[in-house]
């Protein structure tokens, strides 16, 4: 225990006695400590994002797209019969057919916006509310209207007033009437589940030049569902084509789940490079501490006359690596953690550092200190009193 | 109290082997002043680093205070030091970046002694040679003479049984050689036990027993009187 305090005394008079090598010695590890820290916290930010954006398109949904050729085809009607037979699962479908289009109301222009053609119980599965007016209707999908159900953050950019309810908006070219108004459910931003217009399928088909529509959502009761929904999904579509390459069956839920595996090998692949780093400057550790050992015989000469022992000799010698890295850890850390949110802020994510990445880190660059010192400290520990005394 | 029998030293330098030592018998009693003198190369540092504990003979047996000390390893010659030896050395050997305080406490540290003990009876070692008043200055800010008072009091505070005098007043002028040696007298007339090394005839005269080393063996060994007596004879002391 004495021999611990007095390490860790000994050691910062060595630090402060020697800033500047102490310093350049540490930059090393705050570098490498920082960009682990930076890499992880980035790539965790962009995973909360993508995950954010994916669920809020529902995590109970499953989407199906098929590829119609002229002998086997999927209407409409074949997906509504099979959301029907499996009723246990599903609670409904809807094609969904999307689009990116210029979108203007008089003098106002957006372009690139995403068109979604659904059918008239789009909303229920959704379990989106109707703030004003109605969704699109039964009678809207037969005669293919151009009416169109839109987000708050659309009423927001296009119009000046909330009562838009009648109002007509031009896409790609066209006049829609506007029927009805959903609830906001996500501060009306850009491209969050608020920016959203919806037209019934037929006439999204028509928009898009197609057909039949070619995908679909189907509702089912809960993720607990996904499996046996994709499944059930599967085995009727196999009975409809014959082909399991003419049509793809995936979930949000188990799309998240491949992001998250993603990122998590990305983020280990990062973080991995970022550790050579560290080895870097642990090699550099090493260096600057064989350097100050021979620098110091004459001091360990003293000790050793005076009754030091090696484990004295030794501990002390540690106890300098060790605080030298981890003081750079603790720098590289606090470094990073301000890059990170900064960074983060920067791009619009939510990037912070992450707990684990900071203790791991942390431990690391104690232990590289450790590991790295122990082989000076040794030499040290082993100097001849008489040689070390005579040393100039 | 000290005990040496036919003590060999021999090291290797290049191809030939150098007897530093050669067959060294030695008895120093409690509260003794003995005083080793002899030329460079004579075997007198070597002798110095065995009764220090700092090294150990190749042959012969070293007995301090009732153990034998000959076939110790690293960590217990270690111990024996700290317990047994205080050192004085001819260049202070003063930790630079350490205070005057701390610098006296040192040895007691490494023999595990508390804090607030350690402090007390560095102050008292350092009050004993005169120099209390510079315990928070560091060695940089002190005279020669005053450093070397530094280190014979860091060498009373762990309170050996044996002073090791290396060449004290090596690199002092004569006027705080001379507040050395009498600090040295006074040390022994309190009780302790002095070993003194020294090339210098003059210094040697201040202790009680004088030993003449020459290529490795003791040439002379008896009380300082009658070693003046010698050195009147051959033409070297009137």
């Amino acid at each position: 225990m004495r021999r611990f305090f007095q390490g860790f005394k000994l050691a910062f008079r060595s630090i402060r006695s020697n800033k500047m090598r102490s310093f350049l010695t540490m930059l090393g590890m705050i570098i490498g400590v920082a960009s682990v820290i930076i890499l992880t916290g980035l790539v965790n930010g962009v995973t909360n994002y993508l995950i954010e954006s994916f669920s809020d398109m529902g995590t109970n949904m499953i989407s199906v797209s098929v590829t119609n050729s002229d002998s086997r085809s999927a209407s409409v009607d074949d997906m509504f019969a099979i959301a029907e037979e499996n009723s246990d699962i599903f609670e409904g479908v809807s094609p969904s057919v999307t689009g990116s289009y210029t979108v203007k109301k008089g003098s106002v222009s957006e372009t690139g916006k995403t068109i979604t053609g659904v059918a008239e119980n789009y909303y229920i599965i959704q379990h989106i509310n109707i703030a004003d007016g109605r969704f699109i209707g039964y009678a809207d999908i037969t005669g293919r209207t151009k009416v169109c159900v839109v987000g708050s953050y659309i009423v927001d950019t296009f119009f000046t007033s909330d009562d838009v309810v009648g109002e007509t908006i031009k896409i790609d070219g066209d006049e829609y009437t506007i029927v009805g108004i959903l609830d906001e459910q996500a501060d009306s931003t850009s491209g969050s589940a608020d920016d959203c217009i919806y037209i019934p399928y037929s006439t999204a088909c028509r928009l898009t030049y197609t057909s039949e529509p070619s995908t679909f959502t189907f509702a089912t009761f809960g993720t607990d569902y996904i499996t046996k929904g994709e499944n059930a999904l599967d085995d009727a579509l196999y009975e409809i084509f014959k082909d399991e390459s003419m049509y793809t069956v995936t979930s949000m839920s188990s799309l998240i789940s491949t992001i998250e595996s993603i990122t998590g090998i990305l983020s280990s692949v990062l973080a991995g490079i970022a550790g050579i780093s560290l080895l870097v400057a642990g090699i550099g550790i090493m260096n600057i501490m064989l350097v100050s050992v021979i620098e110091r015989t004459r001091e360990i000469g003293i000790r050793k006359a005076l009754g030091a022992k090696r484990a004295d000799i030794l501990i002390q010698f540690v106890i300098e690596a060790a605080s030298i890295s981890s003081l750079g850890g603790l720098l590289g850390i606090l470094f990073g953690a301000v890059v990170t949110v900064n960074v983060g802020d920067y791009f619009g994510l939510e990037a912070s550092p992450s707990i684990s990445a900071i203790i791991v880190s942390f431990c690391v660059s104690a232990g590289i200190g450790i590991f790295f010192g122990f082989m000076p400290a040794k030499r040290a520990a082993r100097l001849n009193p008489i040689d070390a005394l005579k040393s100039e | 109290m000290i005990e040496l029998n036919e003590i060999t030293k021999i090291y290797q330098a290049g191809d030939t082997e150098v007897r530093a030592n050669d067959g060294v018998n030695l008895k120093i009693e409690k509260g003794e002043f003995v005083a080793i003198v002899g030329k460079s190369g004579s075997g007198k540092t070597t002798i110095m680093n065995i009764i220090g504990a700092l090294d150990v003979p190749t042959d012969g047996q070293y007995i301090l205070g009732g153990t034998d000390v000959s076939d110790m390893d690293d960590n217990e010659l270690a111990e024996v030091r700290n317990k047994m030896i205080g050192f004085i050395f001819q260049q202070y050997n003063l930790l630079p970046r350490s205070t005057v305080l701390e610098n006296v406490e040192l040895p007691l540290l490494y023999a595990g002694v508390s804090s607030a003990d350690r402090k007390v009876r560095a102050m008292k070692a350092l009050e004993k040679v005169g120099i209390d008043d510079k315990a928070h200055n560091h060695p940089y800010q002190l005279s020669g003479g005053q450093q070397q008072r530094v280190s014979i009091a860091r060498a009373l505070a762990g309170n050996p049984s044996l002073i090791l005098a290396d060449e004290p007043t090596g690199a002092l002028d004569s006027k705080t050689s001379r507040e050395v040696l009498d600090l040295l007298v006074l040390l022994n007339e309190e009780g302790n036990t002095i070993v003194l090394i020294t090339h210098d005839t003059g210094v040697a005269c201040e202790a009680k027993r004088v030993v003449k080393m020459h290529d490795g063996k003791i040439v002379y060994d008896g009380p300082v009187e009658e070693y003046k007596e010698t050195l009147v004879s051959e033409g070297w002391l009137k």
